[in-house]
């Protein structure tokens, strides 16, 4: 099978972003935006005939193959090293084709209705084209070099897309944060890829060749067998945290996740698409490709992955369950699912020296709920979105009561929510379940852990959809913006992700293991029932306190527990403090205490050294001046003294 | 009546100091321009003593301060036409005013 | 007459025809004409070097000449070129061209000088004489103080006065450097290649002495390239600096010093460039994150971009010293990246200061309404600046990183380590500049009133935006064609690797 034309995937929308990037300005919206739309329909369709034939071939010795259609040389560095460009497709490159292609045409839908008659609609579409190409590329490298560029290039369409609404100044802020949290990261990241490079003599991610060290070799002075040794030791480990701090900032892993909240100050459907379902999900990606390297040479450090994944998600839910803003719950609550997913990566464990199926469970897990949530969280924000559009706010007090005005949102967001609380038979639950049982069988701790945050998913994404669709109407609100339903081409999208939420994890029985597993052989998904019947109760339980809680019209609970604790309440509310802590850093430290002397001993005391030097010039020439007098008497007197001191001299 | 050459000596010399004082320490350019012409004129003492002297047969000496007189008396001719000119322009011609060219 | 002198004779030609036409029409002709010939000989020369090179013309130099012109000094005329200077005679050629049309409203003498800058540039990328290159030098030194001090703004006679006396203070240095090594190396030639291997009458230059001359050679060059800590005449400098002036200082005459440091201080003296780079290398590598830092607090945008370019053309000398092939490829794409992007800086800087009358960020806001297409040019120079895949920035920085290293000592490590942080602030700085001027909303009545850019105008920032585009989506033919001419250079850096003591004391 030749799959030279997956080049097309990556090539048209960057040719969509070229044309409408340069031609925009002289189309209308509708051009531009059916023009993004049908490129990416175009794209769309190719990605799914690439799966549908990648994973209807033979396997061989029980894996898919891994293929690399397109390979070249970008850029040389040295003889063994050097940067390519090219497409790599084994499963979870396929997998997350499906899920990118997949979300981004249903956001490119539903845009047309949401960004309807914005300025900048054409630049809007330019964006969406180079984010999706940027993000096929990020999950198609064939090496950590090329996913690095691509991973600033998402970074930066993030950037732009954050602040699509540049005349805000919140819009601009959040933007800025989120690039420099993510490229402090990334150097994380870059130093990683410099080590792993230098010491296995390349960056590809086909590692039969170079797990140890590669055959060619660096120019370079360590000789071959103590790069092997080091490597073997706890470089390799090193190098690989230092490319999961770039994942963690991607991801939004505390504490590097301080962006992610605020970037909902972008367009919903840029929220739906890059913060929820694609870009956020690139770290956990990441870890996953290097998944071999760091089950086989660091499987202790991959426990502390785990640790600062379980951490994250139980900090996310926390906050989220105090959050008044629809978004910045929803965007915790992400915050928390892709902790999921770092925990699941983070807690496989190796079986003696070489990868097992059952004992990486993990792996599958993660990657099984990377796609379930993808879709509900796609489905989830996408409905903010039309509550948004609805109600002309995002905060919780202008909202209650919104089901009898949006049925279609309504049941596609309760849906969304039964997946992401994990209660069957929605494909959130299959995928969490698979979670539960990695956890317990690396710990009941970390088993027990997160049961317990997956039940406090459940009670805060219940909290929101009683604040939005139950609970107080705000009738004086609604009687100016009375709320109505979105047109069909927002709500068909929300239908679309719903059905795919809806069916996948039990129309195909677990086929997701047999495409996608950490050793590649076909693993057939069973359910752990013991794990399961607790996470459905606990999850119940969790959506039952909620409904008690924040159902009523009144909510004397939730205002009695808020006065009774307050300032737990209030230190949730604000994050526990830690944008004031980045921001007290990032001014005070770094730009008071170090930029701004930096600054100072540059104009004062460089720059004051030279202009001292011309100084002390100008003031000794001018000391030189006074002998130089044009007197002609005061010449003749050194004239005279000089001549009778000479003459003297000659005498004596 | 033959007078010691210490006697021509001593005046040149006196007047020599009395020269250069008188350049070194004067203001208005005259008294400077007079000053020089004391120094000269030590000098043309000198030469018609030492000459007189040492080479009584010879005129070489003579000649010179012959020379010198009639050089210096042109020489003063023209300072004193510059002075004039500077007078003229700066109602004064002291010598420390005369800076309008320097720098 | 070989028909490299034709970079050359070519602004001797338009100083001419400068000197004999009359009007502001004519001299556009000239100026335009003149410069197009420049870039199109230019893109001619790569090509056909190029092609040379493919068919097997394998010389360190190619296309070389030699004419005597001062006997008891060995001096001569002689021209070659290789990679590295194909590529910065490129880069000479775009910036001269775009610099043309940015200046499009200023008068005779000021092309005059102009001219004779570009003639002073191209002649040292030329020149494999060393005393040709520093007589060239010279002459591109002289009507910088000019342009500054006539056409500029601001402090303009305390900037010129300032920048011409440090770069005459370096040139003071330089020439002592070069004597020095023409005496050490036999005085017999001054030709570059010839003390390099030795031959026409010169010999190996000793191990002491080229000590000696390294730090003399290093220093006069590296104030050029804006080194840590005589870096200071390029603010104000290039504050002060007319657009054009500003494109050119910056954008190709910076240049000129990491060129020479390559060529001269570390081709001809290898020995003393690895036992003394440390000194250099903790220099250059403080120069890249305080002028990182220190762009950060800045309020004038060209203030802002100069110590941003402190911090890139530091990393350009930070790579030169790191004595691997990889890293100084990357430190020649790093030359090319920031001399187009830092020129499409200034230009569009110069372009807004020009319709708005103040360069303060804090009185700038929401240009992006108001002149879409100047904003989006400075946003997609601001990107290439940080370093965003796709334009020439990553390029260059990936290669000096993947090349730094390469030397596995922690001493070199750690300051390669220090040096990559320095793309963070600069996203810092960058952003924080984009987000204060092109975003939010402008309530300013004059800025409101601003108009977007000209015919002119734009030309100058479309070619350079598609020359930045340009390396950044397909490095590969440059980088081949500068790691060429590294390579020898390398070579004998790394043949005489052995038999130096290790002062470091960090090692």
């Amino acid at each position: 099978m030749d799959y030279t034309y997956t080049i097309l995937i990556l090539l048209l929308p960057f040719l969509s972003f070229l044309f409408l990037g340069l031609a925009g300005k002289w189309l209308s919206h509708r051009a531009a935006g059916l023009f993004g739309t049908t490129v990416l329909g175009v794209v769309t369709v190719l990605s799914y005939y690439t799966a549908f034939t990648y994973f209807t071939a033979d396997r061989v010795d029980g894996v898919f193959q891994t293929l690399v259609p397109v390979n070249f040389v970008w850029l040389p560095f040295s003889d063994a090293l050097h940067f390519d460009l090219g497409i790599m497709l084994d499963p979870i490159s396929v997998m997350m084709l499906i899920v990118i292609s997949t979300v981004s045409l249903m956001v490119h839908i539903y845009s047309f209705g949401y960004m309807h008659g914005e300025r900048g609609f054409q630049r809007y579409y330019a964006f969406l084209s180079l984010f999706t190409m940027s993000m096929l590329g990020l999950v198609l490298a064939t090496n950590i070099f090329q996913m690095y560029m691509f991973w600033e290039l998402v970074g930066v369409c993030s950037y732009l897309l954050i602040g699509f609404y540049y005349t805000e100044k919140a819009a601009v802020a959040a933007s800025k944060k989120a690039f420099i949290v993510t490229r402090f990261a990334d150097l994380g990241f870059l130093v990683g890829i410099l080590i792993f490079g230098y010491y296995t003599g390349s960056f590809s991610f086909d590692f039969t060749g170079n797990a140890v060290y590669a055959a060619n070799a660096v120019h370079g002075v360590v000789p071959e067998t103590s790069k092997a040794l080091a490597a073997g030791g706890f470089i390799l480990p090193t190098a690989l945290f230092l490319m999961f701090i770039g994942g963690a900032g991607k991801s939004a892993m505390f504490p590097l996740h301080i962006w992610l909240p605020d970037a909902m100050e972008g367009p919903t459907p840029v929220s739906a698409l890059i913060h929820a379902a694609t870009m956020v999900v690139a770290g956990v990606f990441q870890v996953a490709r290097m998944f071999p390297l760091w089950i086989q040479f660091a499987p202790e450090t991959l426990h502390i992955v785990a640790w600062i994944g379980a951490f994250t998600a139980f900090y996310a839910a926390a906050v989220a369950c105090a959050q008044s803003d629809i978004k910045r719950v929803l965007a915790f609550s992400t915050i928390s699912q892709i902790a999921f997913m770092m925990v699941a990566l983070g807690v496989c464990l190796p079986e003696g020296s070489f990868t097992d199926n059952h004992a990486s469970l993990g792996y599958m897990a993660s990657m099984y709920h990377l796609f379930t949530h993808a879709m509900f969280k796609a489905t989830l924000f996408l409905c903010a979105g039309c509550i948004i559009h609805a109600v002309h706010s995002n905060e919780m007090e202008f909202m209650g009561g919104m089901r009898k005005y949006m049925p279609i949102t309504h049941i596609t967001f309760l849906i969304a929510c039964l997946a992401i609380s994990g209660i069957p038979p929605f494909s959130g639950f299959f995928s969490k379940d698979e979670i539960l049982v990695a956890a317990f069988q690396y710990s009941g701790v970390m088993g027990w852990i997160m049961t317990g945050i997956a039940a406090m998913t459940a009670f805060y994404m219940f909290r929101l959809y009683y604040g939005i669709f139950w609970g107080t109407e705000n009738k004086e609100y609604h009687a100016h913006h009375t709320p109505h339903e979105s047109p069909a081409v927002m709500t068909v999208p929300l239908i679309i992700l719903t059905v795919i939420t809806c069916t996948f994890g039990w129309i195909l029985p677990g086929t997701f293991g047999s495409y996608v597993s950490a050793t590649g052989e076909a693993y057939h998904i069973h359910l752990d029932w013991s794990v399961a019947a607790t996470s459905i109760g606990i999850a119940l339980i969790a959506i039952g306190l909620a409904t008690w809680i924040y159902s009523g019209a009144r909510q004397p609970i939730a205002d009695k527990l808020q006065a009774t604790f307050p300032r737990l309440h209030r230190w949730a509310y604000k994050r526990f403090y830690l944008d004031e802590v980045y921001q007290f850093v990032t001014h005070r430290i770094i730009f008071g205490c170090i930029s701004r002397p930096f600054a100072w001993f540059d104009r004062h005391v460089v720059d004051g050294f030279f202009n001292g030097l011309a100084w002390g010039t100008h003031a000794s020439s001018n000391g030189l001046k006074t002998l130089q007098s044009g007197r002609v008497q005061q010449y003749a007197f050194v004239f005279l003294v000089g001549t009778l001191l000479l003459i003297l001299m000659l005498i004596l | 009546m033959n007078i010691s050459i210490y006697c021509f000596l001593i005046v040149s010399a006196l007047m020599l100091a009395i020269g250069i004082y008188g350049f070194l320490t004067r203001r208005n350019t005259l008294a400077i321009l007079i000053s020089v012409e004391l120094i000269l004129n030590a000098a043309d003492l000198n030469f018609a003593a030492f000459n007189r002297l040492l080479f009584p047969a010879g005129q070489e000496g003579y000649f010179f301060t012959l020379f010198s007189v009639a050089i210096s008396a042109a020489e003063t001719a023209i300072a004193i036409a510059v002075m004039i000119n500077i007078y003229r322009n700066l109602k004064n011609n002291f010598v420390e005013n005369l800076d309008s060219m320097k720098w | 007459m070989n028909f490299l002198s034709l970079f050359v004779l070519i602004p001797l030609l338009m100083l001419l025809g400068l000197w004999l036409v009359k009007g502001q029409k004519g001299v556009r002709a000239v100026m335009v004409v003149g410069s197009s010939t420049l870039l199109a000989m230019a893109i001619a020369l790569t090509v056909k070097f190029l092609m040379d090179r493919a068919a097997g013309m394998d010389a360190e130099m190619l296309y070389q000449a030699s004419f005597v012109w001062f006997e008891p000094l060995h001096i001569s005329y002689a021209v070659g070129v290789d990679g590295i200077s194909v590529s910065m005679l490129l880069l000479s050629g775009v910036i001269v061209f775009t610099g043309t049309f940015v200046s499009w409203d200023m008068c005779k003498e000021y092309f005059l000088w102009f001219t004779l800058l570009s003639m002073g540039v191209f002649g040292f990328f030329i020149s494999v004489d060393m005393f040709m290159m520093f007589m060239f030098y010279e002459i591109a030194l002289i009507p910088m103080y000019l342009l500054i001090g006539v056409w500029g703004s601001g402090h303009k006679e305390y900037s010129a006065m300032k920048l011409t006396l440090m770069l005459m203070g370096a040139s003071a240095f330089l020439m002592l450097g070069i004597f020095g090594i023409f005496y050490s190396a036999g005085g017999q030639t001054m030709n570059v290649l010839d003390i390099a291997n030795h031959t026409g009458g010169a010999n190996l230059i000793e191990f002491s002495k080229q000590c000696l001359w390294f730090p003399f050679t290093f220093v006069g060059f590296g104030v050029l390239g804006a080194m840590f800590p005589f870096h200071t005449w390029s603010p104000d400098g290039h504050a002060s600096a007319p657009t054009a002036v500003s494109m050119l200082h910056a954008g190709v005459l910076m240049k000129l010093g990491g060129y020479g440091c390559f060529r001269i201080a570390i081709f001809l003296l290898p020995e003393a460039a690895n036992e003394l780079s440390w000194i250099f290398l903790i220099l250059c590598g403080t120069g890249v994150v305080y002028g990182a830092l220190s762009a950060c607090v800045q309020t004038d945008l060209k203030y802002l971009n100069a110590y941003s370019s402190v911090s890139h053309c530091g990393m350009v000398l930070f790579a030169i010293l790191m004595l691997t092939t990889t890293a100084s490829t990357g430190a020649i794409l790093q030359m090319l990246s920031h001399g187009l992007m830092t020129a499409l800086f200034f230009a569009i800087i110069g372009m807004i200061y020009h319709r708005a009358h103040t360069r303060d960020i804090r009185q700038l806001d929401g240009l992006m309404r108001v002149v879409p297409f100047l904003a989006v040019g400075f946003a997609i120079a601001g990107l290439a600046n940080l370093g965003l895949p796709g334009l020439s920035g990553f390029v260059a920085e990936m290669t000096i990183f993947v090349g730094s290293f390469e030397n596995a000592d922690m001493f070199h490590r750690v300051l390669t380590v220090v040096a990559t942080s320095s793309i963070v602030v600069a996203a810092v700085y960058i952003l924080r500049m984009i987000g204060k001027i092109l975003y939010g909303k402008c309530t300013d009545p004059i800025q409101l009133q601003m108009h977007d850019a000209h015919w002119e105008e734009r030309l100058a920032v479309i070619v350079l935006i598609a020359c930045i585009a340009g390396i950044g989506l397909a490095p590969a033919w440059l980088s081949n064609l500068i790691q060429d001419s590294v390579q020898p250079v390398m070579d004998s850096v790394h043949n005489v690797a052995h038999n130096i003591s290790q002062c470091n004391p960090f090692q």
